[in-house]
């Protein structure tokens, strides 16, 4: 998506797209009933979530001890660790090795960390072949696209549209059966594992203790394309930590209940550097990027619960924004309501980064959904206060927000205004509606009704009855 | 909650008291009913949570600081909205955090009522003697559903209402994309978040969609008018009050 669109184009753009709005429906609509049921069925949920803050929170709490420790077992166990403290040293490192390895081609698994780094584009400039090899990845590359979700990145398209890509693509015949769809793409990417000389992987937890990366997915893909090329690179955001193997046995159900609500994903893959002598699996070479990019700018700050986040996707899914406007809207790597947070601090440079935490109701149905319950409508508000405190505010917003406050502060003030609006209501409102107001309360009578104000007060009547009874009694 | 001959504020909030008095009245009464003492002081105007919400804090102080200061030291708080008692609950804390007010707001958070809750928790009441002959759905607001718990509390009261049916609503706790400043800046989300809770609305084919948020309740009623779907939205405590006619 280009980034000249302003964000207010791109979201209307979404929601006239019928082929998105089907998409996102069905796929929303499936996520969540998954997720409710797979949690449900957990019995103790809430503890689990509890236990999964618990081991997150500690994680960044020990960040210090931790890094070093998973560097010094990756090392000791024969990989590499490059310290990448943003996107350009991470594709940097990257690109070195790549042509000091003579590589020729790389297969990818779904990675957003690579995402975040623009490392494709870097990889594909520098000359090499990139082939992303999970499914939905794979779809929206051959469409020239961006992830629209974190784990479901062509969730945007309809099983129709893919099929028109793979029959444009990959020559197959019309068809819409998903088998047959997965079978032509399957035969596709076979070729490209096996000729690959580097795969790329992102990592769901690294683990501290044992100096392992996990990596979770459902294709096969990922544990393909990091064991069949002879160079096998991971880029880890450095808060994708945990401190112990045995944090695991909570996080991977809560991201797998989360997430596509299976209970655990198909494939576990637990990688701890390269084929050991002896072994006939895994690459020859192990490198683990840990990737700062921002981050250790939001620890210990009013952002610093969003590193707790585990990429499950779980806020996605959950947010009625997201589900009425989809991914790409947002505009930016990371989209939902932990977009909306991280983005305006990973990506500061994006125009559009402070709007995106107002395209929010602050119903915080992602919060309730969150498996280490990150306080995300919190942290939506504090992203509005910095916006207002850097200026980037509405003039019209500004002036509405003087009114306002003057009005709520002056008793005399308030109810002289209430007289007024009443008095312009009797005017005209008909049939106790306006059909439509003068700007900018025009944006409201659009597409909904005003009530009429009634013609006292409630405090007015309050006070009558007040009265009434005194005298009364 | 105090004990003896009960006192209670009713903090009818600035939208029903200026658009929704029938609320207000419906609230006092239900109160009353209950052998509450009401109170509604004369300057008490709102929490704040408009400027809060948009991100202009100082505007948020100066309003909220006001309201602390006219709530100081009386008895418990009771408000005919979720949302508004989720401010003072939940966000008060971080606007006053560091500041002078932080105790009174801590203070004035712990007395703090939404009204179902202080009905049915506080007072344990459910049958309030309200009749309604018609069939009646809940739309969970959601302020008060995620960051107070209130839900259970309306239901258990509606189930009590005579005559009515009560029917679950698709969906009921899907935000109706109100959402404060939301529904006018990013208009045309919001209103597609509101036909999708229309339409399960419609699916009810109820009489009545009740809310304990007249936030949301206009937004509701809004669209219903303009889509010109007969269901009448209305706050719970109308109905409890028996304030709606029958049609
Ligand atoms: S914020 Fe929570 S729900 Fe959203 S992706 Fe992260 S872990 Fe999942």
């Amino acid at each position: 998506m280009p980034q000249t669109i302003a964000f207010y184009d791109r979201v209307d753009h979404a929601l006239h797209d019928s082929s998105l709005q089907t998409a996102l429906h069905r796929a929303t609509s499936r996520f969540i009933g998954n997720r409710a049921s797979a949690i449900s069925a957990l019995g103790d949920a809430d503890r689990l979530r509890d236990q999964a803050r618990a081991i997150r929170a500690h994680a960044l709490a020990h960040l210090d001890e931790l890094l070093p420790q998973l560097a010094a077992n990756v090392e000791a166990r024969g990989g590499h660790v490059c310290w990448a403290s943003d996107g350009e040293e991470a594709r940097q490192y990257i690109i070195e090795l790549a042509h000091a390895r003579g590589v020729r081609s790389i297969v990818k698994s779904k990675s957003m960390a690579s995402e975040e780094i623009h490392l494709n584009e870097a990889l594909e400039a520098a000359g090499f072949e990139v082939i992303e090899t999970d499914l939905g990845e794979y779809i929206i590359q051959l469409a020239g696209e961006t992830p629209s979700h974190i784990i479901a990145p062509a969730i945007h398209k309809t099983r129709e549209q893919v099929s028109e890509l793979f029959q444009q693509h990959l020559g197959m015949p019309p068809t819409t059966e998903v088998p047959l769809m997965i079978r032509t793409a399957r035969q596709a990417l076979r070729q490209r594992f096996l000729q690959a000389d580097m795969g790329i992987s992102g990592v769901n937890f690294g683990v501290a203790d044992s100096g392992a990366i996990v990596i979770v997915e459902n294709e096969g893909n990922a544990r393909l394309s990091t064991t069949v090329p002879r160079i096998h690179v991971a880029i880890m955001g450095i808060e994708r930590i945990v401190a112990r193997l045995a944090d695991l046995g909570v996080m991977l159900q809560v991201l797998a209940r989360s997430a596509t609500g299976q209970k655990l994903s198909v494939y576990t893959s637990l990688i701890s550097g390269p084929a050991r002598p002896g072994e006939e699996d895994g690459p020859e070479e192990f490198h683990l990027v840990l990737l700062d990019n921002g981050r250790s700018q939001i620890l210990g700050g009013q952002y610093a619960e969003s590193l707790l986040c585990i990429r499950c996707g779980a806020c996605l899914n959950a947010c009625p924004v997201y589900q009425a406007i989809g991914g790409h809207a947002y505009g930016s790597v990371y989209s939902g309501p932990i977009g909306a947070i991280l983005t305006p601090l990973l990506q500061p440079d994006l125009p559009d980064a402070h709007l995106l935490p107002q395209a929010s109701s602050l119903c915080g149905a992602c919060q309730e959904v969150c498996p280490v319950r990150i306080a995300i409508p919190d942290m939506l508000l504090r992203h509005r206060a910095d916006a207002v405190k850097a200026g980037k505010v509405n003039p019209v917003e500004k002036v509405a927000i003087a009114g306002y406050t003057l009005t709520m502060t002056h008793p005399a003030i308030y109810n002289a205004g209430g007289k007024a609006g009443r008095f312009f209501s009797r005017i005209l409102a008909r049939k106790g509606h306006f059909r439509r107001l003068p700007p900018p309360l025009h944006l409201w009578t659009k597409q909904r009704d005003f009530p009429a104000l009634p013609p006292k007060s409630f405090r007015e009547l309050w006070a009558e009855r007040k009265n009434q009874r005194r005298s009364s009694s | 909650m105090t004990t003896g001959r009960r006192r209670a504020i009713l903090f009818a909030t600035c939208i029903v008291d200026q658009l929704y008095p029938t609320v207000g009245l419906a609230a006092a009464e239900l109160l009353e009913q209950q052998g509450i003492d009401v109170d509604v002081p004369s300057d008490l105007l709102c929490c704040g949570q408009m400027a809060f919400n948009a991100g202009f804090r100082d505007d948020a102080y100066a309003v909220a600081g006001r309201t602390l200061e006219v709530l100081r030291g009386k008895g418990d708080v009771v408000m005919p909205s979720g949302s508004c008692a989720a401010m003072i609950r939940h966000l008060y804390h971080e606007l006053f955090a560091h500041t002078p007010f932080a105790g009174m707001a801590a203070e004035l958070a712990h007395r703090t009522y939404e009204l179902s809750e202080y009905l049915v928790d506080g007072l344990g009441v459910t049958d309030v003697g309200a009749r309604f002959n018609g069939r009646i759905t809940y739309h969970d607001a959601c302020h008060g559903l995620r960051f107070l718990g209130v839900g259970k509390q309306a239901r258990a009261l509606l189930s009590r209402v005579q005559g009515a049916e009560v029917v679950p609503l698709p969906g009921c706790d899907q935000c109706c994309g109100f959402g404060g400043l939301f529904a006018i800046k990013q208009h045309t989300i919001s209103t597609a978040m509101l036909d999708r809770k229309i339409e399960a609305i419609a699916s009810t084919e109820a009489d009545l969609v009740v809310t304990g948020d007249v936030s949301c309740m206009t937004q509701i009623a809004g669209g219903l008018s303009r889509r010109n779907i007969p269901t009448r939205a209305r706050h719970l405590a109308e109905v409890l009050a028996n304030m709606v006619d029958a049609r």
